[in-house]
């Protein structure tokens, strides 16, 4: 339970810890809050050669809004952007989502991008990102891309990120006026692991739904127009196609029920806002 | 770019509880542990050393934290203040540490200073606090003496506002 032998680079500029990643590429693990990345390393889940800290970058530390989004920079915790009133009104999917993010203790280092990468199927933030259709962006040497979340979170803890690149912010869709939003989640403890998260989106014609902790990535669906009689056919349709997977925290058969349960109220909650 | 190699070991200056230390660390070491065997400072407990249980919550630059989530070396230059910074200079219990004392809050004792640490953090916002987020503050925490009722009595005593759920 102590993390094994690395080498620490902090870096203290975004091109310091861009050209780390050039010359040693896969042997590194990036880390800014370090909220799930040191307990791998303490349960020697991961054994990198290269440790790169980034938080103490101070150009990754920014909440901007620009065009139609609001970003976050790769240094931004999850206790900042929940302390930001913008994010709460301009996005407001993730600031009913974040409370649900580990614990106060934890969100005080945790970042909103570091969440992203580490791709977990049980995340909140990745689900609200995937829900909302955001996008990620990320520099290399030989310049930046930006990728959209449903072609960044790839499998089960896994994402397109190259090994060259680094994640530098991630861009969170502001809310139209016309849109309701609603994220709920059932796990053993506040602040556990999700067994089964749900964030909806409505915006008075389409219903879209994202649900986390079923299958290994975020699941999106959206139907163009949702009869209040149409719901609990979509929903079990959904349930289904994802399945889901029996351990120790619950049955298949409880995930797809969550779906089935969860999604009914949060949808028929968000329609009904539309009033 | 500052880069600490594998193996070698790296001064560490930081302020803990208001005074100056210095040490050494390997950069692999947890805070938790630089806290423990190299300062001496065995208030803070280790419990899980994933993150989960809270024993080992410390504040760092007044926000409480997970000392077994951080590094030695992240530290620098930061203000650490742990359990045994809460009595007063006399050795006399805090407020916090006084309602847990009245209150039987703390049972083994293995989870209270973290909880305490937590609890500081509330208390240095000077304001009063509902039951619901003094819960919610809380979660962060595993007791496994399950004393939870008397830790959020105590905790209620000292900053609690009126929406008090409990009748005494």
């Amino acid at each position: 339970m102590k993390p094994p032998p690395f080498d620490y680079h902090r870096a203290q500029t975004q091109d310091e810890a861009v050209n780390t990643l050039m010359n040693h590429g896969s042997d590194v693990r990036v880390m800014a809050g370090g909220q799930s990345l040191m307990a791998m390393l303490n349960m020697r889940l991961t054994q990198p050669k290269i440790l790169l800290d980034i938080s103490g970058i101070p150009e990754l530390n920014y909440q901007t809004e620009s065009s139609n989004y609001l970003s976050f920079g790769a240094g931004v915790t999850q206790a900042q952007a929940l302390n930001n009133a913008r994010v709460v009104n301009e996005v407001p999917l993730l600031g009913q989502a974040l409370p649900y993010v580990g614990h106060m203790q934890t969100r005080n280092r945790g970042t909103i991008c570091g969440s992203i990468c580490h791709a977990d199927p049980s995340s909140e933030i990745p689900l609200v990102l995937a829900t909302l259709g955001g996008e990620i962006v990320v520099r290399s040497e030989t310049g930046q891309r930006i990728i959209p979340i449903q072609d960044f979170q790839i499998g089960l803890m896994t994402s397109a990120r190259r090994p060259d690149e680094l994640v530098v912010s991630a861009r969170f869709p502001v809310a139209r006026p016309e849109q309701r939003f609603s994220f709920t989640e059932i796990a053993r403890r506040h602040g556990d692991f999700a067994i089964v998260a749900i964030a909806s989106c409505c915006d008075g014609k389409t219903t879209r739904i994202g649900v986390g902790g079923v299958a290994d990535t975020p699941a999106v669906r959206e139907w163009p127009r949702l009869e209040p009689d149409q719901i609990d056919d979509a929903l079990n349709e959904l349930a289904w196609d994802l399945g889901g997977y029996d351990d120790i925290h619950a049955s298949a058969r409880y995930r797809r029920e969550l779906i089935r349960k969860l999604g009914r109220d949060q949808i028929e909650r968000i329609q009904n806002d539309q009033d | 770019m500052t880069k600490i190699d594998r193996g070698v070991r790296y001064p560490v200056s930081f302020r803990l509880n208001g005074e100056s230390v210095h040490g050494y660390a390997e950069n692999r070491l947890l805070l938790s542990d630089f806290l423990r065997h190299e300062v001496g400072a065995t208030g803070t407990h280790v419990g899980c050393e994933h993150g989960i249980c809270g024993a080992c919550t410390v504040l760092v630059n007044g926000l409480p934290v997970r000392s077994c989530l951080m590094l030695a070396v992240q530290v620098e230059d930061c203000d650490v203040q742990t359990i045994e910074g809460l009595a007063f200079a006399d050795g006399s219990f805090n407020e916090l540490q006084s309602a847990f004392n009245q209150r039987f809050a703390a049972q083994c004792g293995y989870c209270t200073p973290g909880i305490l640490m937590t609890l500081q953090h509330l208390k240095n916002q000077n304001r009063d606090f509902s039951e619901e987020e003094i819960r919610d503050a809380l979660g962060g925490h595993i007791c496994r003496c399950t004393g939870y009722r008397e830790i959020i009595d105590a905790a209620m005593d000292v900053m609690g506002a009126d929406s008090r759920q409990t009748d005494d």
